[in-house]
């Protein structure tokens, strides 16, 4: 991309244009959620809060993580540690599509000279129960931002829908940046006293996890620990609504859901390894579904869900 | 007389959703208008990624007055029969008229529907359309119910005459239907009014927007074509892409860019399909090489710098995925040069299904069934074996990994790398044809074996472990593997009997063999197979001559086998059946020739179904098969009666009639030659041969009394009937024909 006195001069610079562009628009800026996943989606200010009435809005960076995308930090674009951007907004507002043009302006993509285009695409996750309609939006043939209207999460319909915008921010930034290897690029302002590039930060990590992703992690420790979350989850969500210490009426989706992350991710570390074959592969997406599905039901009788006692106030109205 | 104009304003609908919309918009409500009293002159349909438009012309002002009498009772009926008549014509009783009847004097009920304004009419129906549109799928939006293919933003909806244009009123969810509309997304978002359909088109225009998707089309067509001619080039034509590129912008801007030259030694499919997968690029090509060296992309817009910025971000896209190509590319032709032993290793440890084990036993069985089969069709078996060996040996490459749709070609690119026989290239390729009923069919010997043992190996495997298609399900695509398997078979002539390769392969599926006595086993049990050809024979003398010292398996299969193998091949003639309707064979026709020996051997089968078939389009062919019915039931029923067989041959010296006679020198003459042409499997021969009888029995049955009360000339007559029957039924079994 030709640069502009506007154009951003580094990776971090790109994140926190977002961060205030999405806050202007009055977003939550939320922090990345303190566990390993796959994506964006998972952090639960996305899968959970996009169920139920109450409406919401939040953005954050979230580290996602792909074992089998590892390269030992020497492919120029693929990374099995990346960031991405998350935007969701319940209801959906209906100048969504404008607002996220303004996002990309906002990141120094000058309108007038590039070529936007949202191209169908489809999103469904598999382990999430959860799918929508929208499109991946195009600058100039490359794939710059997802785009979906959520229409079921964890089995459930989504009334209202949510709107929900994901950057891949690696990608999105050596675009922006004119920066054709990942490591090269600036990771801080390059005039900075301590300049850092996407290398020195990640270079040796991206190494260190390939090695132990696809040689090293212990299958058998892996896989147990996959039992483990997938009874501790089933554990937590069969106790009694309320609480027996202090009467309240606690249903702990979250501590639930936790448990259903991890062992997605511990699915995608043993899909890593090669000890998954193609027909076990759709029962550990189901298992883990599964458990999303349960969460997802547990989240709607609780109070950010949307749930009402029937002899309380609604939260609306108390507000 | 009014137009309506109508445009249906939302997000990017998908550019494969748009025409088929467009069409429903116009099916759907013409159809409602006309079913309300509106008739038009004409209707148009648009398309844009953002919108569908609907233009009507000469539309009814308003629609017509309906007058209906309907016939009440009399007017001496019950009070309460007159008021239930007013109730449901809807009229009161100062209203009725009375008329003279036969019956005496009746009410009529003179009901009007008064006309309706067109806007009313169009607004009812535009809301029932909106409401119940047939997009393929579609969502909700915000806090909405309403579902559209992506969020609807704004529907205008005018009719206009010469006084004007003037906004149906009209509201869907909290859209305000109205007279304006927007332009292009970047080059004219203003939001503008319209007066009418020309007004609108042109305005549209002007806002960098062409409404018809036809005219997008053909202006990238034009303006690609003319770029690469200016640079001595052609473009490769892609019809598919083209429509879906012009459903991708509103206002096309056709670019050409170079291919980086560090590419151009890439195989041209993989550039065309890297470029049209990812990037939605037209390749562009050199006449004089035939090499893929440029592409052409589409933009939404013109830019200030002419597109500079534009096809310079998109060629770093493509330079970016080249690049993954030319790695892939190199590291693959790297395993290939020294055999593609990696790949083939690596198909060891990639699950085919979890009954039917890897992908590496699959290669395994086909080969095995590829030599097999080579002798029969006259293949090399030494190349058919080698040739199913690395057949699917580039699955493991990283290439078909990332173009999933590039399998059996790049397997060709890589065997010829590995120094193989051009016929094992060949059959790398061409083993998954035919894909679909137009897909072509492989010719080549060795390619013909593979093809066929790859689609009987799938076969025999699903079968083997019952996870047969049911219903509309048929997850492994084994209603296409048996087309496959029909449309080698056919096209290329071959003979060979399905029951024994179907036998064979069955076995390989259900067994593996423990230890080196029971690997001698199922060799010879598959040797008896090929030898005996059926195979619970083959099993029979097996377990006779071992005496119950065999592995457990044994008598298992010989239990179980025949009836999978019995099923698979019932399933593989009723898809004959199928194939054999397009091509105007009546099913009943191939009843008549499945119920007859060697039915397994689809070339036979078929050659008989058609002889048949041509046969009863003949006279003589109707009218024998008549003739035979009637032989044939009067036959069975005397035997019936009289609790015997007349199958001892009629005596000619018990004739009385001359058409007796006439018949008997009939049968005399066409028996050998049917039985020649028989044995030649000469169907048509056999069959005209028969038509010679047509006459004679006609004759017979005219002018003979088969019932005489002479016993002997009875039966005499009765063994000649038989005589018909078995000559008719040598060749197929008439008595499935119906009529």
């Amino acid at each position: 991309m030709p640069a502009t006195a506007d154009t951003p001069r580094s990776f971090q610079e790109i994140i926190l244009r977002l961060q205030t562009y999405w806050a202007s628009k009055g977003c939550a800026i939320l922090q990345p959620y303190d566990m390993e996943v796959g994506a964006g989606t998972f952090h639960p200010g996305t899968t959970l809060r996009s169920l139920g009435s109450r409406p919401w809005a939040a953005a954050y960076v979230q580290p996602s993580r792909r074992p089998t995308d590892g390269r030992y930090g020497e492919n120029p674009n693929r990374l099995q540690h990346y960031y991405q951007y998350q935007v969701l907004i319940k209801p959906s507002p209906p100048d969504l599509q404008e607002l996220y043009l303004g996002s990309l302006e906002a990141i120094g993509v000058d309108m007038a000279l590039h070529d936007i285009r949202f191209v169908e695409d489809d999103w469904e996750s598999p382990t999430l129960g959860a799918w929508g309609l929208g499109w991946e939006v195009w600058c100039d043939g490359m794939e710059v931002s997802q785009f979906t209207y959520f229409q079921q999460v964890g089995g459930h319909d989504c009334t209202p829908v949510s709107g929900e915008l994901t950057y891949g921010l690696e990608r999105l930034a050596m675009y922006v940046l004119g920066v054709d290897h990942v490591m090269d690029m600036p990771f801080n302002d390059p005039q900075a006293p301590i300049a850092l590039s996407y290398g020195d930060v990640f270079r040796q990590t991206e190494e260190e996890y390939s090695r132990w992703n696809f040689d090293v992690a212990n299958t058998d420790v892996l896989l147990k620990h996959f039992e483990e979350a997938e009874a501790e989850c089933e554990a937590i969500l069969a106790q009694e609504a309320v609480d027996p210490k202090t009467g309240k009426r606690i249903v702990m989706a979250h501590p639930a859901y936790d448990q259903c992350i991890k062992a997605s991710h511990l699915f995608n570390l043993l899909d890593a390894r090669g000890v998954i074959s193609v027909t076990e592969r759709q029962a550990y997406i189901g298992r883990v579904r599964a458990l999303a599905k349960k969460c997802a039901d547990a989240f709607v009788t609780t109070g950010a869900g949307g749930w009402q006692a029937e002899d309380q106030p609604a939260d609306g109205a108390r507000a | 007389m009014p137009d309506l104009l109508i445009e249906l304003f939302s997000e990017e609908i998908p550019a494969r959703m748009q025409a088929r919309a467009a069409e429903d918009l116009k099916a759907r409500m013409t159809d409602a208008l006309v079913e309300a009293g509106l008739t038009y002159g004409g209707a148009a349909a648009f398309h844009t990624p953002r919108r569908l438009t609907l233009a009507v012309e000469g539309l009814l002002a308003e629609s017509p007055t309906l007058r209906e009498e309907r016939k009440g009772p009399r007017t001496d009926a019950p009070e309460k029969a007159i008021e239930g008549f007013l109730r449901g014509a809807g009229v009161a009783r100062e209203d009725l008229k009375v008329q003279d009847d036969k019956k005496g004097q009746v009410y009529i009920a003179v009901i009007e529907r008064p006309g309706r304004p067109a806007a009313e009419i169009v607004a009812e129906a535009l809301e029932s359309v909106i409401r119940n549109f047939p997009w393929p799928k579609s969502m909700r939006w915000g806090s909405g119910s309403l579902k559209w293919v992506r969020p609807l933003h704004s529907i205008l909806c005018i009719l206009t005459t010469e006084a004007g244009a003037e906004v149906v009123p009209l509201e869907v969810d909290g859209i305000n239907a109205g007279a304006t509309t927007a332009g292009h997304r970047f080059m004219a978002p203003a939001r503008f009014s319209v007066m009418n359909f020309e007004d609108y088109a042109s305005k549209l225009k002007r806002s960098h927007v062409v409404l018809d998707a036809a005219e997008r089309a053909e202006h990238i067509w034009q303006d690609a074509t003319n770029m690469a001619f200016a640079a001595g080039l052609e473009v490769v034509e892609d019809r598919g892409l083209l429509a879906e590129v012009a459903g991708l912008v509103e206002w096309p801007v056709v670019l050409m860019g170079e291919i980086g030259s560090e590419f151009l030694g890439l195989p041209p499919e993989v550039l065309q399909t890297s470029m049209r997968e990812h990037q939605k690029f037209f390749s562009v090509r050199n006449p004089k090489t035939g090499r893929i060296e440029r592409f052409i992309t589409v933009a939404n817009r013109e830019t200030t710098d002419n597109g500079a910025t534009i096809l310079a971000g998109n060629r770093k896209v493509l330079t970016a995925r080249l690049s993954d190509a030319r790695f892939f590319w190199d590291n693959d032709l790297r395993v290939a040069k020294v055999g593609m032993q990696t790949w083939t290793q690596a198909l060891e440890s990639v699950t085919f299904h979890n009954k039917l084990g890897s992908q590496g036993d699959r290669v395994a069985r086909i080969a095995a069934l590829a030599r097999d089969i080579a002798p029969l069709i006259g293949a090399d078996p030494e190349l058919a074996e080698q040739a199913a060996l690395v057949a699917k040996a580039d699955l493991s490459s990283e290439m078909v990994y990332e173009f999933p749709e590039l399998q059996g070609l790049m397997g060709r690119y890589y065997a010829e790398a590995a120094g193989l026989p051009a016929e094992v290239a060949a059959a790398a390729q061409e083993h998954y044809s035919p894909l679909g009923p137009s897909d072509d069919v492989p010719t080549a010997p060795v390619s013909v074996a593979v093809a066929l043992a790859d689609k009987i190996d799938t076969l025999t495997g699903f079968w083997a472990i019952d996870e047969k298609p049911t219903g509309s399900k048929d997850p492994f695509a084994l209603r296409r593997a048996a087309l496959g398997v029909i449309r080698l078979v056919l096209t290329n002539g071959l003979r060979l009997s399905l029951d024994r390769v179907n036998d064979a392969q069955i076995l390989r599926h259900e067994i593996s063999p423990a230890g080196a006595g029971e690997r001698d086993l199922l060799d010879e049990l598959l040797r008896e197979i090929a030898r005996h050809g059926v195979f619970g024979a083959a099993a029979r003398s097996i377990i006779d001559r071992i005496e119950g010292n065999g592995p457990d398996w044994l008598g298992r299969v010989a239990e179980h086998n025949p009836t999978v193998s019995d099923d698979l091949r019932g399933f593989i003639h009723d898809r004959l059946k199928v194939h054999l309707r397009d091509e105007g064979i009546r099913h009943d026709v191939i009843d008549a020739c499945l119920a007859m020996p060697g039915n397994c051997d689809l070339t036979l089968l078929v050659n008989r179904a058609r002889a048949l078939s041509g046969f009863l389009g003949t006279d003589d062919g109707e009218n024998l098969v008549q003739g035979f019915k009637r032989a044939n039931n009067i036959l069975s029923q005397a035997e019936e009666k009289d609790g015997v067989s007349y199958e001892f041959g009629a005596d000619r010296k018990f004739a009385e009639h001359p058409a007796e006679v006439a018949l008997f020198d009939a049968l005399d003459a066409a028996r050998p030659v049917i039985d020649k042409a028989m044995a030649a499997e000469d169907f048509a021969a056999a069959m005209e041969a028969m038509a010679s009888l047509r006459a004679p029995i006609d004759a017979f049955f005219t002018e003979v009394q088969v019932n005489s009360d002479n016993a002997v000339v009875r039966r005499n007559r009765l063994n000649l009937l038989s005589t018909i029957r078995t000559t008719c039924l040598a060749v197929a079994d008439l008595t499935k024909l119906e009529g």
